[in-house]
Parts: C-alpha cells; sequence; structure tokens
C-alpha cells in the first residue's frame, strides 16, 4: 500500500453554490460523509487533512513579490486536501471517482505522495 | 446569534451581524464535511461567529461605527475580547433573544412588518416560509422585510427599552410566536408537513418570555400551554407511512403525556388573572382534545361553546370553519354543512384546501360520496405540498369506492 494525496479543485462560484441553501448544504455535507466514512472503513483513509480558505497569500520569484491571491478568481482553486491509501494509482483514482466535488463540475487531483525508507 | 451580533455591531448593522452568520455557518460546513460534526456544533457556532465579529471589528474598527455602547471597549484590543466573549454568554444570548423579539416589534412598523422580523431574524425563516404563515405572497413579504430592516437600520438606540415598552409591545411578539408555531405546525413548505424543529423553537421563545416576570404575564401563559398542547398531538399527526392523519384517526397513545402534563399545568397558572385572550380559548379548545378519550367522547359541546367565543373576541373565516367542523360533529353532518356554507369571508378560503375537504368528509359522513368528489378534487388542486396532496387523494379514493 502507498499513500496519494488528493488536491480538491473547483471554483469558489462552485464552492458556494454547494452550501446556497441550507438544504444544499447539508446535502453536500451527508455526501461527504459518505463517503469518507467509506473510504475509512475499507482502510483506504489515511488522513482527513482540511479545508483551505479561498483568500492566500502569493510569494513568487526570486524578487520574492508578495501578492494577494486572486484565489477566489481562479478556475481550479485548491479547496482542500486528503490523504489515502492505495493498492497503486489506478485504485486510488478509482476511489476518487466517489468525491462529492465532481458533482459540482470540480476535480480531484490524484498524486502519489513519494515514499521515504529509512 | 444574530441577535448577540446585533448588539455587538448596532443594529444599523443588522446585515453586517447576519452576514457573519452566514459564513461562520458555511466555514463550519466545509470543515464538517471532512472532519464529522463535532458533538456540540451549536458550541463550535458560535465559538467561529465569535471569532469572525472579532475579524470584522479590527478589519473595519475605523471605517464603520459599530454599537455606540460599546465602541469605547472596541478601541482597545484589552477590552475588545472580553466583551465580545460576553456577549455570547449563554445568558445574555437569552437576554438579547427576548430584547431583539420587542425590538422587532416596534409599533412605528406594521404589525405584520414586526411579526416578519421575528420569523426571519430571530428564526431564521425564509421569505416563502413567512408567506406561508401570512396566506400572502412572497414578493409581498420580501418587500416587508426589506422595509422592516430598514427602519430598524436607521433607529439606532434599539436596546433601551422601557418597562413600558415591553408592556405595549408585548401582545405583538405573543402573536409573532404564534404564527411560529402554526408555521411548524401546518408546515406549508414544499417538501414537509410538519416541521417540529420550528414548533420547538417557538416553544423555547415563549418560555423564555413566560420566565420573565415582565412578560410572563396569564395570556403568555396560555399562549405556552396551547402551543405544549398541540405539540402533544404532533406525533400522531403523520402515520406510519408518514401520511397526514385526521384527528378520527389518530392513534391517542402517541401522543406526548409529559407534554399534555405540562399544558395542562401552564393553563391553570395562566387562571391566575381575570383576563381571557384569545390564547386561553384556544389552549382551553387544544385541553378538550387532548383529554378525550376518543373522537366520539370529546366535550364537542364546550369546544363548540368554546369557538363561539373565540368567533366574538377574534373571528376570522379559519376560526369559523373549525366552528363549522365542530358543529357538526355535535349536531350532525348537516348543521355542520349549513355552518360551512354561512361563513362570512369565507373568499379567504378560497385557497385553503381543508375549506373543501370539509365540506368533502361532511358530504361522506351524510352518505352523499358523490357530492364529495368535486370537493376533494378541489382540494387536491390547492394542495400545498405532496403529503396533503397524498391524503385528499386518498379520500377521493373513499368516494370512489363507497
Amino acid at each position: 500500500m502507498s499513500d496519494y494525496i488528493y488536491l480538491f479543485r473547483t471554483t469558489a462560484e462552485a464552492r458556494r453554490a454547494a452550501m446556497g441553501t441550507p438544504e444544499l448544504a447539508q446535502q453536500s455535507m451527508q455526501r461527504w460523509l459518505a463517503w469518507l466514512g467509506d473510504l475509512e472503513t475499507k482502510g483506504h483513509l489515511k488522513s482527513r487533512g482540511q479545508p483551505l480558505e479561498n483568500e492566500g497569500k502569493l510569494v513568487r520569484g526570486k524578487s520574492k513579490v508578495i501578492t494577494d491571491g486572486p484565489f477566489a478568481e481562479v478556475k481550479d482553486l485548491v479547496a482542500g486536501f486528503m490523504i489515502v491509501e492505495a493498492r497503486d494509482i489506478s485504485q486510488a483514482a478509482e476511489l476518487a471517482k466517489g468525491c462529492p466535488i465532481l458533482e459540482g463540475d470540480g476535480a480531484v487531483e490524484v498524486r502519489p505522495v513519494m515514499a521515504m525508507n529509512f | 446569534m444574530v441577535a448577540a451580533l446585533t448588539r455587538i455591531f448596532g443594529v444599523h448593522n443588522l446585515s453586517l451581524a447576519e452576514d457573519v452568520v452566514q459564513d461562520a455557518f458555511c466555514r463550519a460546513l466545509e470543515v464538517w464535511k471532512v472532519r464529522g460534526v463535532p458533538d456540540n456544533p451549536s458550541a463550535w457556532l458560535m465559538a467561529t461567529a465569535k471569532n469572525r465579529a472579532l475579524d470584522v471589528i479590527r478589519r473595519e474598527r475605523t471605517a464603520t461605527h459599530f454599537a455606540p455602547e460599546l465602541s469605547r471597549l472596541f478601541e482597545s484590543e484589552w477590552t475588545l475580547a472580553p466583551v465580545i466573549d460576553e456577549s455570547f454568554a449563554s445568558e445574555i444570548v437569552r437576554d438579547e433573544q427576548l430584547r431583539m423579539m420587542f425590538s422587532c416589534c416596534d409599533p412605528r412598523l406594521k404589525e405584520e412588518v414586526q411579526i416578519a422580523l421575528v420569523l426571519n431574524i430571530l428564526c431564521g425563516f425564509g421569505a416563502q416560509e413567512i408567506a406561508g404563515a401570512f396566506l400572502a405572497g412572497r414578493a409581498a413579504v420580501e418587500k416587508r422585510i426589506a422595509r422592516g430592516k430598514q427602519s430598524l437600520a436607521a433607529s439606532r438606540r434599539l436596546f433601551d427599552l422601557t418597562d413600558d415598552d415591553v408592556a405595549s409591545r408585548l401582545p405583538v411578539v405573543q402573536r409573532a410566536l404564534y404564527l411560529l408555531f402554526n408555521e411548524g405546525y401546518h408546515s406549508v413548505s414544499a417538501d414537509s408537513v410538519v416541521r417540529t424543529e420550528l414548533c420547538r423553537e417557538a416553544i423555547r421563545l415563549t418560555e423564555l418570555l413566560a420566565g420573565d416576570p415582565r412578560t410572563g404575564t396569564p395570556p403568555t401563559h396560555a399562549l405556552a400551554a396551547l402551543m405544549h398542547l398541540h405539540a402533544a398531538r404532533l406525533p400522531g399527526r403523520l402515520d406510519g407511512a408518514g401520511d397526514l392523519s385526521s384527528l378520527v384517526d389518530q392513534d391517542r397513545s402517541t401522543w406526548d403525556a409529559a407534554l399534555i402534563a405540562r399544558g395542562i399545568a401552564l393553563l391553570e397558572q395562566s387562571a391566575r388573572g381575570d383576563e381571557v385572550s384569545v390564547y386561553h380559548l384556544e389552549a382551553a379548545i387544544a385541553a378538550a382534545h387532548v383529554q378525550a378519550p376518543s373522537v366520539d367522547r370529546t366535550d364537542w359541546h364546550t369546544i363548540v361553546a368554546l369557538y363561539d367565543r373565540l368567533m366574538t373576541v377574534a373571528p376570522s373565516p379559519v376560526v369559523a370553519l373549525n366552528r363549522a367542523i365542530a358543529i357538526a360533529q355535535r349536531d350532525g353532518p348537516e348543521r355542520g354543512i349549513d355552518a360551512l356554507e354561512t361563513i362570512t369571508d369565507a373568499g379567504r378560503l378560497a385557497a385553503y384546501p381543508f375549506y373543501r375537504a370539509a365540506f368533502g368528509e361532511l358530504e361522506i359522513r351524510r352518505g352523499r360520496p358523490g357530492d364529495a368528489r368535486p370537493h376533494f378534487e378541489a382540494a387536491v388542486h390547492l394542495a400545498r405540498n405532496a403529503t396533503e396532496r397524498r391524503h385528499f387523494e386518498k379520500r377521493l379514493q373513499t368516494c370512489a369506492s363507497k
């Protein structure tokens, strides 16, 4: 088994829409908890991660210029992350198909975490 | 939470307070959906809202005027955090909710605007639900809420109400809570008929009123009694399949004995004064129902007499409709139909499905299912949600099979 990180990518707008009304918010929450519960019972969930705020700063290049976001406008805002354990990358990608963010036309980026054996 | 934040930001920043609450709610859900719902979600929400309030005040300290009586304390970091903390302490919040209720019920606003504000700000009602409770249009209610908020925002001294203000505004506050309870009991929102949480919210706020010496008057106790006695019957309103169950078919063993006992105790407490309010009469009617072992052994004479008194103090087409049904129980379906036909102002019931359904029921009872049909067809057409529709469709089938 190896570790894979899921990076949840979406837009600020889709994120807001999912929380648009109390009913939608509750549905969204239930779908997420169901998906996570499923991963957990099957022993794939290594870390639940944390959601990220929409705003932030960007520090770039040798000149180390700090600029504001603007993350709220970007098309694939990283909204959160999570770490799963899977047999290989295709299983990790297969497991990501259950992620509710896809219903809102978002994406899950699946990246193997480099193994460090000491 | 909006009440506590409004005290902090000042009433002229009401929409800011609402934004902060909305924002806290969205954040909470973002985190809960991956981390799971915490054991104490409301404490978590409070903490989030508190932090957001601190952020807002720090960020906009110079640009925005917050509550005048607190603004000096906001200038120093030493006093800022404790003031915010204190504003969220549970007993303060309780007090704020009471004050917020009375502030919304400003006599300069029209009564329906006052009630719409209480429902919107304190109970989180949407315009659609409020429109349902008032038999009014959604756009009109939206306008009402916006106008009310504007006018509240224009008055900067919100929270220093005198005892006289409290006494003169109490009836409006009671009526708002009464409507809130009704909305929960006969919910018109598309997906559910009974929204227990709205009833619970109304009971909570009414108990708050009853517990305060200035507002715990006999009518307040009668109102609380009325709510408990109706709430006791909530578990029986839907049958096992989630369908509406009429009083005749309800399984009385499902009624909540503890709520009945509390309701009766409150009713006795409400009898201390010599005042007989609308709430006293309605609570007495509810008490007659819950204390009867069956529909046939219900004291319909007393109930009709109580409806007669209600018609003299607070006549309304819906009261007249209920009175007609009680008369049918006492004197038979023909007399009931007569009473239905003589309701003045019946035009206001034109969109109310249970009015046509009442005709239908009584036609069936006097053995004319054919005459009942068009009434139930109309009721099906007027039904406001799927559960009501199923209920009337079932009755329609009964007409066909007889």
